[in-house]
């Protein structure tokens, strides 16, 4: 990663066109992810609070969103509040959940029958401001409805994330288009570290920033939620794996 | 049930497991003792029926809608419009009714329909048993029913009968004016309720000392805005109410008496005991565009059918404590827009889908938790899917399968988790086992998967692989 010391003045800049720009008018808070890398990126060192973001997993992901969702339920669960998490379809399982930090007494869940249902429920959930972040499953997202959506979150502070789940593999190229959304993440599984004994080792993911207001896309492979909600950084990305620091503890033994 | 007819005793109404045994009612008494040996006999008691009907409206009232009336012998009238979306909709609100009213030890069968007429030949002659008739739909589905289902006389209907009139559609093709010559009135008038030409108004049950304010106009209102203005005076007023009995309201009941003697209704529930004006106007004016004024409005009533009771409550004055966000409010919108709210406890089961509940918004905080030991999927398929599996036995992983015709090759595996089936449920659970495995495929996708048995005594399970969930 580049450092950003020299950047000063595009700072600055920055800066006055988000004074400019109406949303200047509460001191962005961020929620850092506790990875140096991600956090350098993304401007103002971590996922910005109160805006839109948008999930969604790649491959067979897009359609069954289970590591958005946990991606996301990592996320909400370092926000302080209470979690709405809109959907349709009847699939979500707590426990799993849980285990990514999210406590289930956090969360309430609204079913609705249609994605339209979904919308409506996401936009009074941002609106109501009590809350601590609002998610949402939906599909289809237009410009007009994100754009709402990210107003109500700039005026109250909540955090929005919707998880954009398809129901075909066809219906995902979707993705592309443009919304209001300050961040666009997808999320891919890739296969777990390897272990010296059978059995399946720390999930992974391979995180793509595909779109970032103010700040370049990216791209990360790192380790799934902790039971904090902590992404970890890949053990062989950081080039120190827990074997190789046991290998060198024992030579200085 | 035995009744008296005259000078005869006739069975007047039999279970399910009488039915089967060939009775009917309209028998003589004798004549099923001597068809049914050890026949249960009662005498009917028409005064109990009818306490036990108007107890059963009132808990209609209470759970369904604002208009409900009994309809003797047997029967209940709701007026559903305005009171379904708080269940999701009409065949959600139906099959709910049914399977409550199971529970409580009645058989009953259930329509809607567009006609008060219509829906009680329905319920009595086509549901089975919950029938949903979509708006406009009424008169064909109405038409091939028998003319017995015209709340006609048993007299008439006989004679009907011997004329050689069978069914509705028949009696409808027929002119009017022959008809109402030689039998009365009558029969035009049920034609017209049931094929809903004519109104036929509900009188509705009241139950006594409920909370309720009106306001009845000079000159009928229509228009939203207007009728918004004095939704909210009227909620200002039963606040005031509500206030000198220290209550709060679970249930508002906005009651629009229209000038053509039809009822448009809104009702609005919230989670907790509600005082707010802002909030309860909300409530009401979330739903204005459900109600069709017609010619005018020129009564609106406000009743509050459910209060309890709402303390006032300090709020947090120290410095220690941290003030939680009261989300009752946006609980109480989202509900009442036909959404459904609620958070997820936890159930002490091992099997997956019997692990959890579903609670109610602000139910208080589970402490159970589930075990954190084995990791859990974060989305659960309702229905497991079967899987085309080759596994070596007895408790291996599998080395690949197929899913929804995709092969997977399995490169990592974890597992068994073994859960043996609830036998305190059911009979069939004692031996059964299911063994879970999580599995990595090339791509790094992990799944959840059982076998059902435990691969080795063919009592415990068929051997059948399914999945069940998906890692993240």
């Amino acid at each position: 990663m580049q450092n950003r010391a020299p950047n000063v003045g595009i700072e600055e800049l920055r800066e006055r066109i988000e004074s400019l720009g109406g949303s200047g008018l509460r001191k962005r808070e961020v929620l850092p992810f506790g990875i140096a890398s991600i956090d350098r990126h993304l401007p103002g060192g971590g996922l910005a609070l109160g805006a839109l973001h948008e999930v969604a997993g790649g491959g067979n992901g897009a359609l069954d969103g289970a590591a958005a969702a946990l991606f996301v339920a990592g996320i909400a669960a370092r926000i302080h509040g209470k979690i709405l998490w809109c959907l349709t379809r009847r699939d979500l399982f707590m426990p799993g959940l849980v285990q990514a930090g999210l406590s289930h007494n956090r969360v309430l869940m609204v079913e609705s029958l249609d994605e339209k249902g979904v919308l409506d429920c996401f936009e009074e959930g941002l609106r109501c401001g009590g809350l601590g972040a609002v998610v949402g499953e939906v599909a289809r997202m237009t410009m007009t409805s994100s754009r709402r959506l990210q107003l109500a979150a700039e005026t109250t502070g909540v955090t929005g994330i919707a998880i954009r789940r398809w129901r075909r593999q066809s219906e995902a190229s979707d993705y592309g288009h443009p919304t209001a959304a300050v961040t666009r993440w997808r999320i891919s599984v890739v296969p777990s570290e390897p272990l010296p004994v059978p059995g399946i080792g720390r999930p992974r993911w391979y995180l793509e920033l595909l779109r970032c207001r103010a700040a370049e896309s990216a791209d990360y492979v790192v380790e799934a939620c902790d039971a904090q909600g902590r992404l970890g950084l890949s053990a062989d990305l950081a080039n120190r794996s827990p074997s190789q620091d046991a290998w060198a503890a024992s030579a200085n033994r | 049930m035995v009744g008296r007819e005259g000078g005869r005793r006739l069975i007047m109404a039999a279970d399910a497991a009488a039915l089967a045994a060939g009775l009917r009612v309209g028998m003589t008494a004798a004549k099923t003792q001597a068809l049914v040996s050890n026949l249960l006999i009662e005498d009917l008691r028409p005064d109990e029926d009818r306490r036990e009907l108007d107890r059963l409206a009132l808990w209609f009232l209470g759970n369904y809608a604002p208009i409900v009336a009994v309809d003797p012998p047997d029967g209940i009238v709701i007026e559903t419009t305005g009171a379904d979306h708080l269940h999701g909709n009409e065949t959600l609100m139906l099959t709910g009714m049914i399977n409550r009213l199971r529970a409580m030890g009645f058989a009953a069968r259930a329509a809607i329909a567009d006609s008060r007429g219509a829906s009680h030949a329905l319920a009595r002659y086509r549901a089975d048993p919950f029938l949903v008739i979509s708006e406009g739909g009424t008169p064909a589905a109405v038409l091939d029913l028998p003319i017995a289902a015209l709340r006609l006389e048993a007299g008439l209907v006989a004679s009907l009968r011997t004329l050689g009139f069978e069914r509705i559609r028949e009696l409808e093709a027929t002119p009017r004016a022959p008809l109402a010559l030689r039998f009365g009135p009558e029969i035009g008038r049920r034609l017209d309720q049931i094929l809903c030409r004519a109104v036929e108004p509900i009188d509705p049950i009241r139950p006594s000392e409920v909370i309720e304010v009106r306001r009845a106009f000079a000159e009928p209102i229509s228009a939203a805005e207007t009728i918004a203005r004095y939704v909210g005076k009227l909620v200002k007023a039963i606040c005031g109410l509500l206030e000198e009995r220290g209550l709060g309201v679970r249930r508002l009941d906005l009651l629009c008496h229209r000038v053509d003697s039809g009822v448009q209704v809104v009702r609005a529930g919230t989670a907790k005991p509600v005082r707010d004006v802002q909030r309860l106007t909300r409530l009401l004016c979330d739903r204005i565009d459900t109600i069709d004024p017609g010619f005018g409005i020129e009564i609106l009533v406000l009743s509050a059918s459910r209060a309890e009771p709402l303390d006032a409550v300090q709020s947090v004055s120290s410095l220690i404590e941290e003030s939680v966000a009261d989300v009752s409010g946006l609980v109480d919108v989202i509900a009442n827009r036909g959404h459904r709210i609620y958070r997820i406890a936890a159930v002490e089961s091992d099997v997956p889908e019997r692990s959890f509940m579903l609670v109610p918004p602000l139910a208080e905080d589970d402490e159970v938790g589930w075990p954190m030991h084995w990791p859990r999927p974060s989305r659960l398929f309702l229905q497991p899917e079967p899987i085309q599996c080759i596994a070596p036995l007895p408790d291996h992983p599998p080395v690949r399968f197929t899913w929804r015709g995709i092969r997977h090759v399995v490169k990592r595996a974890d597992g068994p988790e073994r859960v043996f089936g609830e036998w305190w449920k059911r009979d069939k659970e004692l031996v059964a086992v299911r063994d879970y495995f999580s599995v990595e495929n090339a791509a790094g996708e992990r799944f959840w998967i059982y076998r059902q048995g435990d691969g080795e005594h063919a009592d415990s399970g068929s051997g059948s692989w399914f999945i069940q969930g998906m890692f993240g």
